[in-house]
């Protein structure tokens, strides 16, 4: 049986959701008998998203520039993309800086006004990627297959969302058990 | 009294002439969902998550304010109503700034609820991201508008049960709200006997008591309860 080719990557999240994955424990050996990792900030070393994924996994919105570049990347060489978590699903926590208006009032109030030592702002061109206008919600930037909302997604959750990938079925996120926000 | 029969999802209903489709289908055992419809308080039909569908008309009918009729055949599931109900909903998390990881009812929402109702797990419309404002004035309560949806629980509840009339709708379109005391901060209104009541009536974390944190915001049940036979039974208080 040749493996699905697994990826996962991380956005504008705090990993919560990645933790949350890697609450599957020992369900782990098993997911890894079906897939290759391929990316992964928590299952791989590689630097380039490859071709030729079958799933990935997206954790957090979108809010600057590498995270647009990578989703952009993602969808490209993906066949199914899964957006996982509220981060990625509403935005979420992240999103709460839209709020503000803008970029400049972000970085004043972040940086300037909360800065109790040496206040500055951070200006590393080509090392600190910079900020979106607003962070956006995956699938307002690039088509999403599967959307696991929940901060975060319980590792049953999760664990009920991949068996199904598994056997190439299409999970039904519906009811109680599958959707759920916060 | 006078008594209608009706099909409600084609089961059979008899109930008394004045009732509405929302109280046949509850005789029926048939649930629909809502949001701003409280039992004991007037109902307003502001939030189309209601919406049925009557044999031999086009139109959709809030179930909330539509008063039975001998004969009527009445429809509270199909596709389109299933899917005007999940855009609505939709709409709902679109326009505010539901962040529910940080927010009191997360767990505890009928809001939340909804959503799982009508099998949403993502909103199709743009989040808007509005700026909207809190009000923690009041000693003992807060208001959180991110959250509000303005279903108007907290101003029939103040104004048809407490009496008190501290809440109202003001402006129009993106920029509606809920204001206390023709728009004063809630805590220097001296209608409010800060009895409580809206936060119990609030569907969603947007009325709430101070120091309840997150996912702390426990509705009163019987306290609703209350609520809803309070007018029958001219009781004030409990
Ligand atoms: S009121 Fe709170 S828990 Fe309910 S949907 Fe909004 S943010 Fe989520
Ligand atoms: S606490 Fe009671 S009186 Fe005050 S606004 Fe709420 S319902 Fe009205
Ligand atoms: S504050 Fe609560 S009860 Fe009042 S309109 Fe908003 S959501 Fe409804």
């Amino acid at each position: 049986m040749t493996k699905i080719r697994f990826a996962t990557v991380w956005l504008a999240g705090c990993s919560g959701c990645h933790m949350s994955f890697l609450d599957l424990d020992e369900w782990l050996l098993e997911l890894a008998q079906h897939v290759d990792v391929v990316y992964s900030p928590v299952g791989s070393d590689i630097k380039e998203y490859p071709d030729n994924v079958d799933v990935c996994w997206v954790e957090g919105g979108v809010a600057n520039e590498d995270n647009l570049e990578l989703i952009h990347q993602v969808r490209a060489k993906t066949k199914l993309l899964v957006s996982f978590g509220d981060c990625a699903v509403t935005a979420n926590v992240p999103g709460m800086r839209n709020m503000l208006g803008g970029v400049e009032p972000v970085l004043k109030r972040a940086y300037l006004e909360l800065g109790d030592v040496t206040p500055q702002l951070p200006d590393e061109p080509g090392i600190v990627p910079p900020l979106l206008d607003q962070v956006r919600p995956v699938h307002e930037i690039v088509n999403v297959d599967l959307f696991i909302p929940g901060c975060p997604p319980s590792a049953d959750r999760i664990k009920a969302t991949l068996e199904p990938l598994l056997r190439g079925e299409m999970p039904q996120m519906v009811g109680r058990e599958m959707i759920k926000f916060g | 009294m006078s008594v209608c029969t009706l099909t409600i999802d084609g089961k059979d209903v008899a109930i008394e002439a004045g009732a509405t489709l929302l109280d046949a289908a509850k005789e029926a055992g048939i649930e629909i969902p809502r949001l701003c419809y409280l039992e004991g308080l007037s109902s307003v039909g502001a939030c189309r998550l209601c919406m049925v569908e009557l044999a031999g008309t086009n139109k959709l009918f809030p179930a909330c304010v539509t008063a039975v009729a001998e004969g009527m055949e009445v429809r509270t599931q199909s596709p389109k109503l299933q899917n005007y109900r999940r855009m609505t909903v939709e709409l709902l998390f679109a326009e505010g700034n539901h962040v529910c990881a940080v927010c009191v009812a997360n767990g505890n929402c009928e809001l939340q609820d909804v959503a799982i109702a009508v099998g949403m797990d993502h909103s199709r419309f743009t989040y808007q991201f509005p700026t909207r404002s809190i009000d923690i004035s009041h000693p003992k309560f807060g208001i959180d508008r991110n959250r509000c949806i303005l279903c108007t629980r907290c101003v029939r509840v103040c104004d048809e049960i407490e009496g008190a009339h501290v809440w109202d709708v003001a402006n129009r379109g993106e920029n509606c709200e809920i204001v206390a005391g023709l728009d004063r901060p809630w805590g220097e209104v001296s209608a409010c006997t800060s009895c409580g009541k809206c936060v119990d009536a609030c569907p969603t974390g947007s009325i709430f008591r101070k120091g309840e944190t997150t996912g702390e915001k426990a509705r009163d049940r019987e306290k609703l309860e209350f609520l809803a036979q309070a007018r029958q039974q001219h009781e004030w208080v409990r």
